[in-house]
Formats: C-alpha cells, structure tokens, sequence
C-alpha cells in the first residue's frame, strides 16, 4: 500500500524556484573549491572588501621602492608644494615627497601593527590555553595576570616610558603594544578553552595517554582558530591604531617614516593652519582604510563563525517568504 | 557582597603591580632624572645641588630606602615637586589636568555607550532592515578610526575652517570661574569637539556588541517563553532580551574605561584641552619626572575605580550574582 500524497508533487517549488525567490545564488565553480571554512568567508561581501583593501595597502608597502617617486627622507623638492605632476601628492615643510612618505610609512606602520598583533595573540593563546586547561592554581595566577593586563590603561604607562626612552622607534612601541595588548584574546582563549577541554575528543586523547602539549596543540588549538583569527585582527587594529596615536602626538622617533610621525610633522609644522591639506590627508586615509579593513575582516569573522548573526542579513527575506506562505515569521 | 570585596581586593593587587612598575621603570631605564638633569645644566651644578635634587627625586639611598620614601609619599598624595610650576607641587597640575580629562572621557563615555547601546538595540531587533544594512556596517568603519585622526578632521572642519567651535582651551580667556550659567555654557562650548571625537571613536564598538550580544540571546527558552505568553514586543525587548544582553555590556564598559581614556590624550594633544594628555607631553618635554609617575598612577587610580563601579552596577542589573553571595 502506498502512502496517501498530502500535497501533489508539482507544487513544490523547484530548488532553482527558491533560490531565485530568496535571492541566493548558488556558489561558484571558484569558491566550491575552496574548503568549507573558506567558503562562508570569501561570500562574505564585507570581508572580501576588507581583504582587498588589506592587499592593496600592503602591496603598496611592499613594493614601496618600486613605486615610490622620491627618496622619503630626503628633501626633494621645495617645501610645502601643493600636488603636482612631479609630487602626486604635494611636498611637507621640509620638502620631503608625501606620496613616497605615505609608501613607505605604510612598511612601518603595517609591520609594527602585525608583529604586534601576532606577539599580543602568541602571549593570549600560551596563557589563555594553559590557564583554561590546566584549572586549578595555575588558571588563578594566571586568570590574575589577565585580568591585570585588561585594567591597566596602555597609554599612561607608555607615556612614562617615553619620557624615559625619549623617541621611542616603533620597534619599541610595537613591543610595548603587544605586552600590554593580549588581555583580550587570552580571556576569549581560556574561555574557548574551558569549553572544550570536557569535550569527548579531548577525553579521548587523554585516556590515549596524549602528551599534554600535543592535546593542547593538536586538539584544542585548531578547534579555535576562528578565535585565534579573531583576535589576531583585533589586536592588529589596535596595534596600528595605537601605534599610530602615539606617534601622533610625539612619542615616536620622528626621523623614522610612518603614518604616525608623518600626522607629528605635520601637525607640529602647523599645516593645517596653513592649508597644507596634502600633508595631513594621506596619512590620515591610509589610517582610516587599514583600520577599516581590519574591522571589515574582523566582521566577517565574527559572522561566518556565529551563524545567527550571518541568518540576521537575510532575515528580511525570510520574513517575506514564510508570510508569503501564510507562515508565522515570529520565530527569529 | 563577598564577590564586591573579592573584586576590591583585586584593583588593589593591581594598583599595587602598578605602584611597583611606576617604581622599578625609572630606576631600570638607563639614565635617571638625575643623569638627565645634568646633561640639561651640563655639568653646571655643585655636589650639594646634586644632592639635593637627587633627595628631591627620591633617588638618595639604597633602592630599599627609596621605596619605602616613594610609597610613604604616595600615601601622603605627594608627587614631588613640579618642574613645569615650580614651586608648586604636583599634586596642584595633577589633579587640576586629571579632572578636565574625567570630565571629556566620564561624558564621552556616557554619550557613546548610550547612543551604541541603542543602536544597537534597534538594529538587532530590526535585523536586515534598512537601518541595520546602513548603520551596522558604518560603525564598523567607525570603529576602526582612530581618535588621532578624528579628532584633526574635525579640528580643521569645524574648527579651523567653518570657525563654528574653538580651536582649543577648556575655557575661554578672561572667563570667571564659577557656578555660573555663562561659564557653565563657555565649558561645554569649548567640550563640543573633543567629545564628539570620543564619541565617534567609540559608539560603533558599543552597538556591535549590543546587536551580537542580543541576537546571540533571541533563541534562549526565557525568550521564546516569553513570546508564548504572548507579551508584547516592547516588552519581551526591553524587560527580557535588552537587560540581559547588557550584562556583559557593563562589564566590558570599565575595561574599555583604560582604552577610551587612552584616546582622550590624543585628543586633548589636538584640541590643545587642558588634561592630564596634553600636560603629559610638556611634561616629557620638561624632563617634569614627577608629574609624569603621577600622571600614571592617578589614571590607573581611576580606571580601577571605574570597574569597582561597573562591578557594583552589575550586581544591581543581575540578581544572580547576589543571590550567588548569599549561597
């Protein structure tokens, strides 16, 4: 006996029919090759701005020499030239190319953010995983040591030593950025940790009789890579944005070339009082687009890793199609 | 009660690592005040002077002696005194510079969780509406600019070319001080800018933890239980999902308190606001190595502070962490 067909099989729309209808194309040939981690970001609209911009601003500082038209700390042209054909983008006071500054501080300030960026994120996985792993007395102290790092304000005590190293190169602000900036992730770490240390696999590992840094390496780290990627980001945008105040308001070396000390130089050498618009432009956009990216890709993490807030962007779309069918689009 | 003291315990432990750092990172440095000093006078000075500026600073002694002198100081709210107002102590500049920058970051920082909370809480709650496709991503762009940079902008738009606010000071110039509706108003006038650079910096952060905060919560059982009640969408909003996901809001609201803080100096720098940023820098300038230890300990002072008060808050918003203590 077969079964009764509540509903006669050609109305049911076709996959092709709802796709078009919620307006989700299908993937492409390019992104199924991806893995499936992949995917979710590279559809991400925001993300892949982010990414994009990210490469743009470092292929300029990579191949800064090539592009560049100037020597950067050289003057190379009279003083405070509004852009040109030979200065694309104006000279500063001491005659120094802005356009070729801008290259080359993008090396600087680029590099100091990811190095800091990527100490600040080493430090938070070594203490975030070892304190949500271990428990016990080692989390206290080292819970302790996280909750200092997160309450002790950075810029105070940079400033005291500045006052002491007096023209801090952004080697050394970078260093002092990433001790002073892993609160976050090693919090975010250890919780993620503590998650998933009860979790069967780890279990498993254990009875196996696991060396305890190959479980922490090998089964618990790659489980948070979303959050290592995360909290990379951040600290990265931190690092440049901090960097870049620091510099900014003159703790820096101001014979080094960065988007920081060319804001300095500019700001001390009054061009905006003048008009000298070309001088403070440059730099404050490359800030600005770095910073935006890192954000942007920062975003797109955090959706494609939680996907309530990825089913957030098409739930208007939802909306319309349950309603349609005379369902109850309250559920979300 | 007894997680309150535990937490008060901690911004002790705290301080006092930062009491030890303020302490150890002058002496470890290569080049003391004193050092510096001389360069400064090269070489002009007798022994006796020498040794008088070297008690001043603190630096006679072995390193024992001279912790106990720098603590039994601190306790007496001594910074030494400043070379930038000489002979006027420390003390006078620090907390006169201290309170202007409270005054932008307590403001600014009240203005942007207010406006990002809210944010936040609308667009979560309209997810996919227009004003969630605009506003989300833009504070996200707004998120990543840096004080520095915002603060130029608008320093030479509304400032410098539109004239529309003033390019600098706290106050204006011949203004009596006073609890006066003129002053009162002079103040803000001169505030506008500053905070507003704050603001812009730091509102998105809030709205974007709002908006995830709030969406992680809509498929809890209490939400879902409260819409099967049938109680109205106000309500379930504000009363349910709102209170709950501003828990971790507050939480995170005093440990931002360091970084916003952080910003504020930058902005005094260019808004040339009379606060402990812009003194700081003329500080260095002046080799003023008393106002400079005092300036760190009284804004790590305060951001503690701003937590033990963002610990009781949430205790007031959670009744589960009082009844935990009672347990």
């Amino acid at each position: 006996m077969t079964l009764p067909q509540t509903e006669p099989q050609h109305l049911a729309p076709s996959i092709a029919d709802l796709r078009a209808e919620l307006g989700i194309r299908p993937p492409g040939r390019l992104v199924r090759a991806l893995p499936r981690s992949l995917q979710g970001f590279v559809t991400n609209t925001k993300g892949m701005i982010g990414v994009i911009l990210l490469c743009a601003l470092m292929f300029g500082a990579v191949f800064a020499p090539l592009l560049a038209s100037h020597d950067p700390y050289r003057r190379s042209g009279p003083p405070r030239q509004p852009p040109s054909a030979e200065h694309v983008l104006g000279t500063t006071r001491l005659g120094k190319d802005v356009y070729s500054q801008m290259l080359y501080g993008g090396r600087a300030s680029l590099t100091v953010g990811l190095v800091a960026g990527t100490m600040a994120t080493l430090i938070g996985i070594v203490i975030g995983i070892s304190s949500g792993y271990f428990g016990g007395r080692v989390d206290e102290v080292l819970t302790f040591l996280v909750n200092v790092a997160l309450v002790l304000p950075a810029v105070p005590l940079i400033i005291v030593l500045a006052a002491y190293v007096e023209h801090a190169s952004p080697i050394l602000i970078g260093l002092v950025l990433a001790v002073t900036g892993w609160g976050w992730s090693a919090r975010a770490i250890r919780s993620q940790t503590l998650s998933l240390r009860n979790r069967e696999f780890v279990l498993a590992a254990e009875l196996m009789g696991e060396k305890k840094w190959r479980i922490l390496l090998v089964e618990i780290l790659p489980n948070m890579l979303s959050f290592l990627v995360g909290g990379f980001v951040l600290a990265t945008i931190y690092s440049i944005l901090a960097e870049a105040g620091l510099e900014f308001i003159g703790l820096g070396d101001p014979s080094s070339v960065t988007w920081g000390t060319m804001l300095y130089a500019a700001q001390k050498s009054m061009a905006l009082e003048v008009g000298a618009w070309w001088e403070i432009w440059p730099p404050c956009i490359a800030i600005i687009l770095t910073g935006g990216a890192l954000a942007f890709i920062n975003f797109a993490v955090d959706e494609v890793t939680s996907p309530r807030l990825r089913a957030g962007r098409k739930i208007g779309v939802v909306r319309r199609f349950l309603s349609k069918r005379g369902r109850s689009a309250d559920v979300f | 009660m007894r997680m309150l003291l535990r937490r008060l315990g901690f911004y002790l432990a705290a301080f006092a690592i930062a009491v030890v750092l303020n302490f150890f990172i002058p002496r470890l440095m290569p080049g003391d005040p004193l050092t510096r000093l001389m360069a400064v006078f090269k070489g002009k000075l007798t022994q006796s002077q020498l040794d008088g500026l070297r008690h001043a600073y603190g630096y006679d002694g072995g390193l024992g002696t001279q912790f106990w002198v720098y603590i039994r100081n601190l306790a007496h709210l001594d910074f030494g005194v400043s070379s930038m107002t000489y002979p006027a102590p420390t003390s006078d500049l620090l907390f006169y510079a201290a309170g202007w920058t409270l005054f932008l970051v307590g403001i600014a920082t009240a203005l942007s969780f207010g406006i990002g909370i809210l944010m936040g809480i609308y667009s979560a709650w309209h997810r996919g509406g227009w004003f969630d496709a605009v506003f989300t991503p833009v504070n996200v762009m707004f998120t990543s600019f840096t004080p520095a940079v915002v603060a130029l902008i608008l320093y030479y738009g509304l400032a410098l070319k539109w004239q529309a606010f003033p390019v600098g000071r706290a106050e204006s110039n011949g203004v009596t001080v006073g609890l006066s509706m003129a002053y009162v108003r002079d103040v803000a006038w001169h505030a506008v800018l500053p905070v507003l650079s704050i603001v812009l910096v730091n509102y998105g952060s809030w709205h974007l933890g709002m908006r995830n905060s709030i969406i992680n919560l809509l498929n809890e059982d209490f939400v879902i239980l409260a819409r099967a009640k049938g109680l109205d969408d106000r309500r379930i909003r504000n009363r349910y999902v709102a209170r709950n996901a501003m828990l971790p809001q507050v939480a995170s609201l005093a440990l931002s308190f360091g970084y916003v803080l952080g910003g504020a100096l930058i902005t005094e720098v260019v808004f040339n606001y009379p606060g402990l940023g812009k003194f700081s820098l003329s500080a260095i300038e002046a080799r003023d190595y008393s106002f400079i230890s005092g300036q760190m300990l009284l804004l790590t002072a305060s951001v503690l502070i701003a937590n033990l008060i963002s610990d009781v808050v949430n205790v007031i918003l959670d009744p589960r962490l009082r009844s935990r203590s009672h347990s």
